[in-house]
């Protein structure tokens, strides 16, 4: 059928068979870690995205450690910089970075592309999750060790707390990074996860408590999802308690986000 | 060889797509498709030919399960695509028309990745390198070529080994060197059994490659056939097109041959277009004697799929 492939100068080799059954997909759960590593390493090696994960918190750590900036919220600088850090490291990767991928992503068709292969677009959702865990697994990590170094002692008991507002946490930025890459245009989801980034983390309650906010607008900012994660964390990890009110209002935020986001993504 | 089977790997019947609401036409529905019908056999090679608009990338996606069909019935290895499980997805190899490449990822770190949602797939470095990928692996995606891009777009769509194949305008953008490669490639799929469907506007493509052509216009199949069969022209001896080339500056005395299109395409370069009989060619072959000149070249060309689509149109393709 096919003639010698003497024009394009590359060997006209048959296409490598030997099998006669037609194609398998790996299992589930094979499919959403690979893509989820997948996605992970791509963020990681991203320039851009490594400043915002990983050099801005720690830079921020480090501030909040050499300036009396939050001397009213506790004896120790670092026992209450830490927890903040690490919800400002939880919104830079769930919403603002796997915001921004996703949109990008979108614009060039790669979304629809996998979800033609046996990934599909469940997979592509529960794979992003995965990459959103694992990149935040590292910067745990590492903020976490620098934390420690400065002369962090987080309350042994609020460890699980900590880590359940987290998972809560995540879920929530990474849906309403999905609702705002799913409608918005790439660069208009450039511009608005950046910006609402740098909101939250001035004045969301996210580093700073929202009690240390004027009063008229405290009530408004302890129901955003940054100042639940901030002031959750702060509970577990320096009161070792955990926080209710927070994790609901983390829940609805994921569930209101994570809702919105199956209505009105589009996929191309 | 792969499993005969007599059922289509794809059908569609009665096709409808509507798209909006489009806010500049007052919130109405735009209907895309309204009827499109199509068969693709195993072992074939089944063209969607239409001009840019006419529906070919929505009929495509409604039968990847990209999009959900309005109305009709589309059948997918005789399942729902827009339903589809990943072991349905896994028989299915789709190259979309921009590629869905990220561009900040190599080439071959995404074929390898792609390659890891199948249990079974090709050897990634067989198939990269029949496909000439091993050429640009070191550098990023977008730094390759439109060529260069589609070949790994249909690697990406050929790992898995799909027995259904969906190239959209697979040969947008290719260089010669690519379009051999990629016509040698989809050559072979047919000869291993697989269905493959491509769209494209090029009347070139459809006539080199396509079993079975389904003409697709206003969305919706208008036409459907062998080439061979959509070129037959009971009424006449089917020939369309007369060329030739002599001194340049010629012009047919008004009156002879009125029934015929006449154009010099180039300098000394004629062409006729019309049903063309060995009456005309006897009335040509005077003038040219009364002239005084005789042809260097002359050649006849059967009514060739773009007079089929001109027919039934009423429209050039491009």
């Amino acid at each position: 059928m096919s003639s010698p492939d003497t024009a394009s100068g590359l060997p006209a080799a048959p296409l490598p068979r030997g099998r006669t059954t037609s194609g398998t997909a790996a299992p589930l759960s094979a499919r959403v870690l690979r893509h989820g590593g997948y996605e992970a390493l791509a963020m990681l090696r991203n320039g851009e995205q490594l400043v915002l994960a990983i050099v801005l918190p720690l830079l921020a750590l480090v501030a909040l450690v050499v300036t009396p900036l939050l001397d009213a919220y506790g004896p120790s600088r670092i026992d209450v910089a830490a927890p903040g850090v690490l919800a400002l490291c939880t919104m830079s990767t769930a919403f603002t970075g796997q915001g921004i991928a996703t949109g990008f992503d979108r614009r060039y068709g790669v979304l629809r592309f996998l979800s033609t292969t046996p990934l599909g677009r469940s997979g592509l959702i529960l794979g992003k999750a995965v990459a959103v865990a694992a990149v935040l697994a590292v910067q745990l990590v590492v903020i976490g060790g620098a934390a420690l170094l400065l002369g962090w002692s987080p309350r042994p008991e609020g460890i699980l707390p900590a880590a359940l507002l987290l998972l809560v946490g995540s879920a929530a930025f990474t849906s309403l990074g999905l609702l705002v890459a799913g409608t918005l245009r790439p660069e208009a989801t450039l511009a608005v996860t950046n910006l609402v980034w740098i909101l939250l983390a001035a004045a969301g309650g996210v580093i700073i408590p929202a009690t240390g906010l004027p009063a008229a607008v405290e009530p408004f900012v302890s129901i955003l999802p940054s100042s639940a994660l901030g002031d959750g964390l702060r509970n577990a990890l320096v009161d070792g308690a955990l926080d209710p009110l927070a994790c609901l209002v983390l829940l609805a935020w994921a569930t209101l986000a994570g809702l919105a986001a199956i209505r009105w993504f589009k996929w191309s | 060889m792969r499993v005969p089977t007599t059922a289509p790997a794809l059908e569609i019947d009665g096709l409808i797509k509507d798209f909006g609401p489009v806010g500049s036409l007052d919130g109405r529905m735009v209907r895309v498709l309204d009827g499109v019908h199509l068969r693709a056999s195993h072992g074939a090679v089944t063209v969607l030919l239409g001009a840019n608009g006419a529906g070919k990338t929505t009929t495509l996606e409604c039968a990847q399960g990209l999009q959900r069909a309005d109305g009709g019935v589309v059948r997918l290895l005789g399942q729902d695509p827009y339903r589809a499980s990943p072991d349905l997805r896994a028989r299915v190899g789709v190259m979309l028309q921009d590629g869905g490449l990220p561009p900040s990822v190599r080439p071959l770190a995404l074929l390898r990745h792609v390659a890891s949602m199948y249990s079974d797939p090709l050897p990634v470095d067989d198939l990269a390198g029949r496909l000439g990928l091993d050429e640009f692996g070191a550098v990023s995606i977008r730094r390759l070529s439109g060529g260069q891009k589609q070949r790994l777009a249909l690697a990406c769509a050929l790992v898995g080994r799909p027995e259904v194949v969906f190239l959209d305008e697979p040969s947008a953008g290719l260089d010669p060197q690519s379009r051999t490669i990629v016509f040698d490639l989809i050559r072979e799929l047919r000869a291993d059994g697989l269905a493959v469907v491509l769209t494209t506007h090029l009347l070139d493509d459809a006539q080199k490659l396509a079993d079975y052509v389904y003409i697709v216009e206003g969305g919706r199949t208008v036409a459907e056939g062998t080439v061979a069969e959509l070129t037959a022209d009971s009424e006449t001896d089917g020939i369309r097109e007369l060329r030739f080339e002599t001194v340049p500056g010629l012009t047919l005395p008004p009156g002879l041959l009125p029934h015929l299109h006449q154009l010099e395409s180039e300098p000394g370069q004629y062409v006729l277009r019309g049903t063309l009989t060995a009456e005309d060619v006897a009335y040509l072959a005077t003038w040219w004697a009364s002239c005084g000149v005789m042809p260097t070249a002359i050649s006849l060309a059967p009514r060739s799929l773009e007079d089929v689509f001109l027919d039934i149109s009423g429209r050039s393709i491009r």
